[in-house]
């Protein structure tokens, strides 16, 4: 078994805002050419995508069914677009497979397919799923005795369903310290605020009763979740949750914090102003 | 029939590492061969069947071949869409084993019956459905699920069931009926643990001077459609028979296969629980009677067809 391991050195903060901004761009022309919805999903948590593949995973490209190898669950499965960029920009696929996004049969449909993309772990789109998915994976880590960590990224919104709260308290109480949530805190779901849907707040706090060791993290900031990330297991006994504050639309001045960009595709005037804003050619 | 699924499950897990069992907290005492041998792969997973389904599928997806357990209706319909986008989306192995089918717990309501798991479960794809008539064949279709690379689910029954067979059956396989009693008159499918009103059935048309032959159609998905074929060219009614509801079981896919294939039958009739909930006390004989699943009532709606033919 070829050993994996982690990008060695302390993160290169200038290097992952740039990944950063390149994913932002990627996923910014998907939603343009597809017309597609969740784009304000997608740039929330572009600085979590970036820390976690460019720093935190153990993972091969050319190998991406390594047994050993850290397992990444967007769970969060509507913000596809992210997670395809930077899959291709890694390596698991062609880059050019981006410009299919959405067509008629390509691989690459809204919400991530299952068994069909190299780097895909698990096929979501249905919110809810991807933590308990990710216990099993866990478990089965610890069952074989190999040390992989599986990483769950949640939207806040998907703290609605009850489905998370089962696996919160499995993984506590079968201290599960290889698994880790991130939970996309942008305080929007579909529709509405979500601390007035569902009450979420105080979030942190909520995974911390469940039996979790939680941190309030800023969820822009490459250095904090990297640290956090790639210190799993952390010798807290524990799971390990990180509630990673967040904006919605991050990156881009008249998308940020504005549902309206759920669902909206920018246009090709609002993708070049897009783009001057991150800095991209 | 649970507690052959128990001891078989001990010996499974002795030659196959790879088995972990979960429980939907029940089986107190029942599992405690497998877990004085196997510790480190039980896990109660508490009352959570959404989480135990999803994990069920994430233990899969990484070798391991989960049986996740618990009452029939919480095991199926409860977590419904985790079995359908986990498990059968991802192809995983998954064996899904729901114990206290149909009306085998009537006693305990509605809320404990499953006469829907059938239609519900058939319709997901890539998941085989599998309702053993016995212990024997509930060891044998264990064997089988665990062989299998795809997600199967288990319909068990509770315990005391009469046994059908006289030992394990050799040439079972998932989708392959069996027959276990000649005759050449009627010809009566049944699925699952209902399968001894069927026998009885064929004692009492035996009396009418008919001959019937009696099959465990063990396999609703996939269908032994070689079977149907014959059984339908051969007798001059063929019934099906289930603990489950006409809507959309075993009786229903055969239907469906008969309308697809052109098959007119000469005379054909479908047992099974009706389109309601069953709301009243009392024990699984009691509900089948109510319910006309005794075999003499199977046996005498089928005079009647045969007569009015």
């Amino acid at each position: 078994m070829k050993p994996l391991s982690q990008t060695p050195g302390q993160p290169n903060v200038d290097a992952l805002e740039k990944v950063a901004a390149r994913l932002r761009g990627q996923v910014i022309e998907m939603s343009h050419l597809a017309k597609s919805a969740h784009l304000g999903s997608s740039l929330s948590c572009c600085d979590i995508i970036a820390a976690a593949y460019w720093r935190v995973l153990r993972i091969d490209p050319a190998d991406p069914k390594a047994a050993n190898r850290d397992r990444f669950i967007l769970s969060k499965g509507h913000a596809a677009t992210a997670l395809y960029a930077a899959l291709a920009f890694k390596g698991f696929f062609d880059p050019a497979l981006l410009d299919t996004y959405a067509r008629d049969g390509s691989a690459l449909a809204e919400h991530p397919p299952a068994n069909l993309l190299p780097g895909v772990e698990a096929a979501t789109g249905s919110l809810g799923h991807g933590l308990p998915l990710g216990v099993g994976m866990a478990l089965a880590a610890r069952l074989s005795g190999a040390d992989f960590r599986v990483f769950a990224l949640l939207s806040d919104g998907e703290n609605n369903e009850g489905s998370v709260w089962e696996a919160a308290m499995f993984a506590a109480a079968q201290k599960l310290t290889n698994l880790c949530v991130i939970v996309d805190y942008n305080k929007w779901q579909a529709t509405a605020r979500s601390d007035e849907t569902l009450q979420l707040s105080p979030l942190r706090d909520k995974w911390e009763s469940f039996g979790w060791d939680a941190h309030e993290i800023d969820g822009h900031d490459v250095s904090a979740l990297a640290f956090r990330m790639e210190s799993v297991p952390n010798g807290s006994g524990r799971p390990v949750a990180l509630i990673a504050h967040t904006i919605k639309g991050k990156g881009v001045s008249f998308m940020e914090d504005d549902n309206n960009w759920h669902y909206r595709a920018p246009t090709a005037d609002e993708v070049r102003l897009a783009r001057a804003e991150l800095g991209l050619a | 029939m649970r507690n052959a699924f128990a001891d078989e499950l001990k010996q499974l897990g002795d030659s196959d590492p790879r088995l972990v069992f979960l429980s939907g907290d029940i089986g107190n005492r029942l599992f405690d061969k497998f877990r004085a041998a196997h510790g480190d792969r039980f896990f109660n997973c508490g009352v959570a069947e959404q989480n135990m389904m999803g994990l069920a599928a994430g233990l899969a997806l990484t070798g391991y071949r989960p049986i996740a357990y618990t009452i029939t209706p919480f095991v199926t319909t409860r977590c419904l869409e985790q079995i359908r986008t986990d498990v059968c989306y991802h192809e995983a192995p998954v064996v899904i084993v729901g114990v206290g089918s149909g009306l085998s717990y009537a006693g305990l309501g509605p809320t404990h019956h499953s006469c829907e798991d059938i239609a519900l479960l058939r319709a997901l794809p890539g998941l085989a459905v599998v309702c053993p008539c016995d212990a024997f064949e509930t060891r044998a279709a264990m064997r089988a699920a665990l062989r299998a690379d795809h997600p199967t689910y288990l319909r068990l029954g509770k315990k005391g069931e009469p046994k059908i067979h006289a030992e394990i059956p050799a040439d079972f396989s998932i989708g392959r009926a069996l027959t276990v009693r000649e005759g050449g008159d009627v010809c009566l499918l049944a699925t699952g643990t209902i399968l001894p009103e069927a026998l009885h059935a064929a004692d009492a048309l035996t009396g009418a001077g008919l001959s019937a032959q009696v099959v465990s159609f063990h396999s609703v998905k996939p269908l032994d459609t070689e079977r149907l074929r014959h059984a339908f060219a051969q007798f001059r009614l063929v019934a099906t028979i289930e603990e489950h509801s006409v809507v959309g079981g075993f009786g229903s896919a055969v239907a469906e296969w008969l309308v697809d294939n052109a098959v007119s039958p000469r005379a054909f009739l479908r047992f099974g629980t009706p389109d309601a909930f069953f709301k009243l006390a009392g024990e699984q004989e009691f509900a089948r009677a109510q319910l006309g699943l005794t075999g003499e009532q199977i046996a005498l709606r089928i005079k009647e067809r045969l007569s009015a033919a």
